[in-house]
């Protein structure tokens, strides 16, 4: 079982980023195990088509969901069809988001809450 | 010839200035006029043309065969504009972010990916008179200008005087609009605005290597910035249009200023004349 | 926080003007000049730079002549004609896709990173402004666009502005669309001309197509009086509100030949500039 949080830093301690496309790093997470390592999102430097990369980043890290604040139509529509699931996670850190998300206390998202990414 | 009309800002009079030129052009010679600011085309609601034929410019696009397909993952590495998701069990394409390149059917291991089509606007073309028109309309949504803008320029004629109807701006799309012309107007407005934007789009024409010359629209007798810039650049200005209320009611309506004052017709003759001579080729002289 | 950005479809039609207006008028807030390949709004705002970084657009592609064997693969792969005859890359056909480095056999073309323009973050009398300008005849202005909004928003969230106001380009393609993506509001400034009538309707389209909430203002409404009965049927019909209709008057040539925001000035459009705000106001507060 792997859960990527949206992360500002590289630890569990770090605040959550909201955004998924463009938060800076991701914690991957066993909510089991309480194992977990950061990866960096290739996406904010990202010109255009952030949303699209970091979805195939969470493919192929093979993460069974996702904690983020907001997601657009293009990344909602790839993790849906990658069977990802996707939970809204609140201002605070990635940790207080691991332990609510444990708990079952996180919404899952199943409509994108952000408007679509700019195309090309 | 190919006489390019561009501004930096938008608003300055870029078809109000093409399509009088093309109008008096056309009571000598054969002009075809080509409207290529396909985001918001205009010079229809002047020249009013009658449209007898519409064709779709459409661009490249891969195709899946998701049946061939192994999910190998090179499309999507390979897609310098994201445009593709390669899902556990299938290649998801998002069409808009697409330039057709075609790296990916070009490198896809499996041969598996097939170009494809994908429609990004409309070309109409038909008559004003003695006036060849064509213009090309952007789909309503769509990012990418620049194939619809080429495919009309390729309507050019050979032996009229094509007139180009470029969009504002500075990037991209004017280019696309303007390269390959013999001679660029730059039409702008004696504000800092207008000067602001005039030296940008002359810095895209220079480096383009075409001559080019200015116009000054609604000038109020005031225009020393713009003369002193000319000055130093070596920029012929070749017309000077007075601000006058008639002229943009005419215009509001799609009247063009000609009509308005028929005697105007002198000063887009003598332009006509000057931008010939300076094109260094034959053209509609008047 | 909210965005609102400012469009109009046809060129010259006072969004600037509006714009530079509304840098007087409201408080707390960012301005963004997504204008990129012909910004203005610095000319009435006056800035002073903070801090300015470049702007990467596409690599280009380059050929190593010394491992090149010139066997043309590139020139015949490239599907945007920019690799001429002679083996050189023609920069500004490039879009950076790579197939020629992906596809060389002796590995000869490398891409190489490629400054397509400037982005700035300036401090002005009314608040922050983030403007950028694009390098001449260079694409990627959308993402020019997206950088400047993507700057605005974090120097908002950092310096804790409750607004966002964008100065957006003319016309309906890339630049316009990177400025849609989750503003709250778009100002749509015409005037009455059939030109400006008939772009606005593209640009009503667009903001419909990515589901983002429309208002309109009529500027110089008084040039053609039939036409602005015209535009606000076009605009009652479509469910857009008009927020203002401001008359020609003299004082925005004035302010704009002196490079001032014109509600400085005073006098009666000033008034009516302040009206619209308040209007635009209401509505963004309701949403």
């Amino acid at each position: 079982m792997k859960v990527a949080i949206c992360a500002q830093g590289t630890h569990l301690d770090a605040p959550m980023d909201l955004r998924f496309g463009r938060c800076p790093y991701f914690v991957v997470a066993d909510p089991q195990t309480g194992e977990w390592e950061h990866v960096p999102n290739p996406g904010p430097g990202a010109a255009g088509g952030a949303g699209i990369q970091a979805a195939q980043l969470m493919i192929k890290l093979k993460v069974d969901a996702v904690i983020t604040g907001r997601l657009g139509p293009n990344a909602m529509e790839v993790l849906k069809k990658a069977g990802i699931k996707v939970y809204e996670g609140t201002v605070g850190t990635v940790r207080q988001n691991l332990e609510a998300y444990r708990q079952n206390r996180l919404p899952l998202l199943t409509q994108p809450n952000a408007p679509g990414g700019h195309k090309p | 010839m190919i006489v390019a009309v561009a501004s930096g800002k938008g608003g300055t009079g870029k078809t109000t200035v093409s399509t009088s030129l093309a109008l008096v052009a056309a009571e000598k010679g054969k002009v075809c006029f080509l409207d290529c600011d396909v985001e918001e085309p205009n010079a229809h609601i002047i020249l009013k043309p009658r449209l007898s034929g519409q064709e779709a410019v459409r661009v490249r696009v891969p195709v899946i065969e998701q049946e061939r397909c192994t999910l190998c993952g090179r499309c999507a590495d390979v897609c310098a504009f994201h445009a593709l998701v390669v899902l556990p069990q299938e290649v998801m394409v998002f069409s808009p972010m697409c330039h057709g390149c075609g790296g990916c059917w070009h490198l896809c291991p499996a041969g598996a990916i097939h170009p494809g089509w994908r429609e990004i606007g409309q070309m109409e073309e038909g008559e004003c008179g003695k006036i060849r028109f064509v213009h090309g309309r952007l789909k309503v949504g769509e990012a990418m200008s620049p194939p619809l803008i080429r495919a009309v320029k390729q309507r050019a004629q050979a032996g009229a005087l094509n007139i180009v109807d470029a969009p504002p701006g500075t990037s991209c799309p004017v280019v696309a609009a303007v390269e390959g012309a013999d001679f660029c107007l730059l039409v702008t407005e004696p504000t800092p605005f207008g000067l602001h934007d005039l030296e940008l789009a002359w810095e895209m024409v220079s480096q383009l290597g075409i001559p080019c010359g200015v116009v000054v629209n609604r000038s109020d007798g005031r225009d020393e910035p713009v003369e002193e810039f000319c000055r130093t650049r070596n920029l012929p200005l070749l017309m000077r249009l007075p601000l006058d209320r008639d002229v943009a009611r005419g215009y509001a309506r799609g009247i063009p200023p000609i009509a308005v004052h028929p005697a105007w017709k002198g000063h887009f003759r003598e332009l006509l004349h000057a931008i010939s001579e300076r094109a260094g080729l034959k053209c509609a002289k008047s | 926080m909210r965005e609102i950005v400012i469009l109009s479809g046809k060129g010259g039609t006072g969004k600037t003007t509006i714009s530079g207006s509304l840098a007087v008028l409201a408080s707390n807030k960012v301005m963004a000049d997504c204008d990129v390949d012909a910004a203005n709004l610095h000319l009435l705002l006056k800035p002073v730079t903070r801090s300015s970084f470049p702007f990467y657009g596409m690599p280009k592609a380059r050929i190593n002549r010394e491992k090149c064997l010139e066997c043309y693969l590139c020139v015949f792969r490239c599907a945007f004609e920019a690799i001429e005859p002679g083996l050189v890359v023609n920069e500004s056909r490039c879009e950076g896709c790579a197939v020629c480095y992906h596809t060389c056999p002796c590995k000869a073309v490398e891409m190489v990173e490629h400054v397509a323009g400037r982005l700035h973050i300036s401090d002005t009398a009314y608040g922050p402004l983030v403007h950028a300008r694009l390098g001449a005849g260079e694409d990627n202005s959308g993402k020019l666009v997206t950088a400047v909004r993507r700057e605005a928003r974090r120097l908002a969230e950092e310096e804790k502005k409750e607004l966002i106001i964008t100065d957006g380009p003319p016309g309906i393609g890339c630049p316009a669309i990177s400025c849609l993506a989750g503003v709250d509001l778009v100002l749509v400034v015409t005037e009455p001309t059939l030109a400006a009538k008939h772009d606005l309707e593209r640009v009503l389209d667009l903001a419909d197509h990515f589901g983002c909430h429309a208002v309109a203002c009529i500027n110089k409404c008084d040039l053609e009086p039939a036409i602005t009965q015209e535009i606000e049927r076009l605009c009652r019909q479509r469910s857009v509100p008009v927020v203002g209709e401001l008359p020609y008057d003299e004082k925005a040539m004035e302010a704009t030949k002196k490079g001032q925001p014109v509600v400085e000035l005073g006098g009666p459009l000033a008034g009516q500039i302040t009206a619209l705000w308040r209007e635009v106001k209401k509505i963004l507060g309701k949403r």
